[in-house]
């Protein structure tokens, strides 16, 4: 065994030119090879690509889906969403726990099943799901998790377990999931067909100035919520010196309820890889890199097909539709399981192979980024527009939407309601017509934006869909009325207190203590100070964590402090006398007896 | 790179020199900024947040962000020295601090800031983890429970002492230092007198030998809060 770890991690790390900076190909390579990457494995690569074990270790331990001790061949990975959990995940849990006799984080004593929790794997509006190693299995149910470890018993395949598959490109060979798409609403923009070539071949009679200039004049701004103006982030990085640039596209689509660029990865890779590669043209770059969440891994040998017909169709490569000089190609680095790696610069930093924490800026990703060249990192939706204002042109796409959010949004919407799925909407929509349009069932809540965005009540659904009002990246969580607001907030806290990176101090330990103080009320235990305490400390840790996360990762609980205040009004109770309604007497005495050694010999505690 | 650059601190106008960062350019004209894991030795870091100022109404941490012509900074406001306190107090709560008979007590900068910031004790609750603790080398030990993942260690082994003994392992409120070997810093090329032991802000990384030879009441933090020799030059000028 360890004469053939040896010889295939030096393959491995050959393969990879033994570079550093693919650290990430070559660990992802022995994980699922070897099912671990062992100590010993560590010292191998750590050799190979010069650089410190501690250091391997360090990127290893990072990431959810790689493990320094043995997993089982097959790992079970219950997505832990609060939609899957609402769909019914417990019982599912449950089933598995029962039939595989193991715990979550535990592995079958014959070394073959390992099953564990992962946060929002993008299948929310087909939830409960689970990803079986990289095959994915939607609509769980407790009897089918039941059939499923049988099966594996059986047979040990994951690809067997896929009975049906679904729709669209989801049936093709390549790609062969059960997973559906659920295109409830499609826009002339994203979800429209398009001719392959057709975006490039405008765009090269143009200059690449010209080409900025159109995707300005449409005012295109970026599509994974922060909103920045595209030309601008182009014009940027064509702007900064040097010799090299990179255009990143971040698929890493890990906010909870988010999942329209799995639709897009799907139904129009075309029209993203076009979009990357007139921002390839644009900024003066030959080299891009779509970063794929590792929970779409199966979506890759699809992926790595259209980027070969797209060569051979002379749409990448040299000389680009016969342009002289315009060279451009994609890769595709595989993340792997890390929320983090959602924010650009974290993107960049497991990009080159390292923990996926994010980076100091300035300098920004335009001026240095991938390998410290300019950089430009843009969502899958947002090279998807660009391609379609370079086909159809600027004033087209500027006509649609409302005046300071351009063009149309894809929502993934998923929760109760009777039509779960994704909605290509125009910008300025009003969120009760989305609801409408989802078959709400008499929502109470609705969170925009997933977990870092914000909960808003039934007094807000006639706010827009936009930059300036409802911002969104594309999750829609509805809620109906059996639904406690406070506990999905604990839900979503839970989930940041898992994904953060520990990088900085605010957002590792205050949203701890965040979830401490909101759980301490839903218990009933809670102190009308709570409520300033859980504002300020919320306050804190947006002020001054270091980026994207920790500064929205107190959104659960400062938004549902802002808009659902009744919630935590009737948990929480005036103290009764001198004595708070968290102070336990017998509680405070316990550990007290517990420190002098207090044991009776007769009386049961 | 030394163009003079002015910019306003705490409303009195400062000059740095260009490439500076605000920590730097303010320490020069005697304004301490509170910090933890910078140290001017090392490359800038900004994980403890403790120098976080507000950058023309932004929030910075003062320890990265490049001074730039007419900026104003403010440093030492209630509204900042709120959100400092807060995160020291973080760093108390997160792991296992012994002021009272730690080996570092009176030159450690954590409990310095504490005393400097007015916190006698915690407003948050505590997390007390379990953490590991490596006594493996017959000189140094680790003791996880009082680090306060700065990257001091990290970034001086790697950078000064030129051996890269130290990285984080684990993610979120599991990150941890570790060492690079198996598990145990005795298997490391570690030496005693590397900057990397001497250089943690806190009582993590200590030599074993002679802790007490100066006692309690005596020490650096003792006789003047953390900052003073930096705000004696201004108050000198």
């Amino acid at each position: 065994m360890s004469k053939n770890l040896k010889q295939a991690v030096t393959d491995i790390c050959q393969g990879c030119d033994n570079d550093r900076n693919r650290l990430m190909d070559i660990v992802e390579a022995v994980q699922s090879q070897f099912g671990c990457v062992s100590g010993e494995a560590l010292d191998l690569i750590a050799g190979a690509v010069s650089t410190t074990r501690v250091e391997v270790e360090s990127v290893v331990s990072f990431y959810a889906f790689l493990s320094i001790r043995p997993k089982g061949e097959v790992v079970i990975r219950l997505c832990d969403d609060v939609i899957d959990e609402m769909k019914g995940s417990d019982e599912v849990a449950e089933a598995f726990r029962g039939e595989l006799g193991i715990e979550f984080g535990q592995t079958t004593p014959d070394g073959k099943i390992t099953l564990e929790r992962t946060p929002c794997i993008g299948m929310c509006d087909q939830a409960p799901a689970a990803l079986i190693n990289d095959v994915v299995i939607t609509y769980l149910g407790a009897d089918q998790a039941r059939h499923i470890v049988r099966s594996l018993r059986e047979h040990m395949d994951p690809g067997k377990l896929v009975s049906r598959r679904g729709d669209g490109n989801n049936a093709d060979d390549l790609v062969g999931a059960m997973v559906h798409n659920n295109i409830r609403q499609a826009g002339d923009v994203v979800l429209a067909d398009m001719a392959r070539g057709a975006g490039i071949r405008k765009a090269i009679v143009m200059t690449p100035v010209e080409v900025i200039r159109d995707v300005k004049t449409a005012r295109l701004r970026g599509r994974g919520g922060a909103g920045f103006p595209t030309g601008m982030k182009w014009e940027f990085t064509r702007g900064a010196g040097g010799d090299k640039r990179y255009v990143l596209c971040n698929a890493d689509e890990g906010e909870p309820g988010t999942f329209k660029d799995r639709v897009i990865l799907t139904e129009q890779p075309d029209t993203l890889f076009e979009g990357m590669t007139i921002a390839g043209y644009a900024i003066g770059s030959d080299a891009g890199i779509l970063y794929l969440r590792g929970e779409y891994a199966y979506l890759r040998p699809f992926l790595e097909n259209v980027l070969s017909e797209r060569r051979e169709n002379g749409l990448l490569g040299e000389n680009i539709c016969g342009k002289d000089g315009f060279d451009f190609d994609i890769r595709i680095q595989m993340g792997a399981g890390a929320y983090i790696c959602g924010e650009e610069t974290a993107l960049i930093s497991s990009c080159e192979g390292r923990r996926g924490d994010p980076m100091t800026r300035p300098p920004f990703p335009a001026q240095k980024g991938y390998l410290a060249k300019p950089t430009c990192v843009n969502n899958v939706e947002t090279y998807c527009c660009a391609a379609r204002i370079l086909e159809m042109g600027p004033g087209w796409f500027a006509q649609m939407g409302s005046q300071g959010s351009p063009g149309t949004k894809l929502l993934s919407v998923s929760g109760d309601c009777h039509k779960p799925g994704v909605y290509e909407v125009p910008f300025g929509i009003k969120l009760s017509k989305v609801l409408e349009l989802c078959g709400a069932e008499a929502p109470i809540a609705v969170q925009v934006g997933g977990p870092s965005g914000q909960m808003v009540g039934p007094g807000e659904f006639e706010r827009t869909i936009c930059y300036d009002d409802l911002a969104t990246g594309g999750s829609l969580m509805v809620f109906g009325p059996k639904r406690d607001p406070m506990k999905i907030a604990s839900k979503f806290m839970e989930f940041f207190v898992e994904e953060s990176c520990g990088y900085c101090t605010p957002c590792r330990v205050g949203n701890v203590l965040l979830k401490e103080r909101l759980d301490k009320i839903i218990a009933g235990k809670g102190d009308p100070e709570d409520l300033e305490y859980l504002q300020d400390l919320g306050e804190t840790v947006k002020f001054a964590s270091r980026c994207g996360l920790g500064q929205t990762s107190a959104n659960p609980v400062l938004s549902t402090l802002k808009n659902f205040m009744p919630c935590y009004e009737a948990l929480i109770k005036a103290p009764q006398g001198a004595l708070r309604q968290s102070f336990d007497i017998q509680a405070a005495l316990s550990s007290a007896k517990a420190i002098a050694g207090h044991a009776s010999t007769h009386y049961q505690e | 790179m030394s163009e003079t650059i002015t910019f306003t601190i705490d409303g009195v106008k400062v000059q740095g020199a260009g490439g500076q960062t605000i920590l730097q350019a303010a320490q020069d004209a005697g304004v301490y900024i509170p910090r933890l894991c910078a140290k001017e030795e090392l490359s800038p870091f900004g994980s403890c947040r403790v120098c976080t100022v507000l950058v023309d109404g932004r929030p910075q941490t003062a320890c990265t962000y490049p001074i730039a012509e007419d900026m104003i900074v403010e440093s030492d406001s209630e509204q900042v020295a709120a959100i400092r306190r807060d995160i020291i107090d973080m760093l108390f709560v997160e792991g296992n601090h012994y002021c009272m008979f730690c080996e570092t007590s009176g030159d450690c900068e954590l409990q310095a800031l504490a005393y400097r910031f007015g916190i006698t004790a915690p407003k948050f609750p505590y997390m007390f983890p379990k953490r590991e603790i490596d006594m493996s080398h017959p000189e140094i030990f680790i003791d996880r429970d009082r680090c306060i993942l700065c990257a001091r260690c990290v970034r001086a082994s790697r950078d000064l002492d030129e051996k890269a003994v130290f990285q984080f392992v684990g993610r979120g409120p599991d990150k941890r230092i570790a060492v690079n070997a198996e598990s145990r810093l005795v298997d490391t090329n570690i030496d005693v007198t590397d900057e990397a032991i001497s250089i943690c802000p806190v009582g993590a990384l200590i030599r074993k030998k002679g802790s007490y030879a100066v006692p309690y009441g005596q020490r650096k933090y003792d006789h003047e809060p953390i900052g003073s020799d930096i705000e004696k030059a201004r108050k000198a000028e």
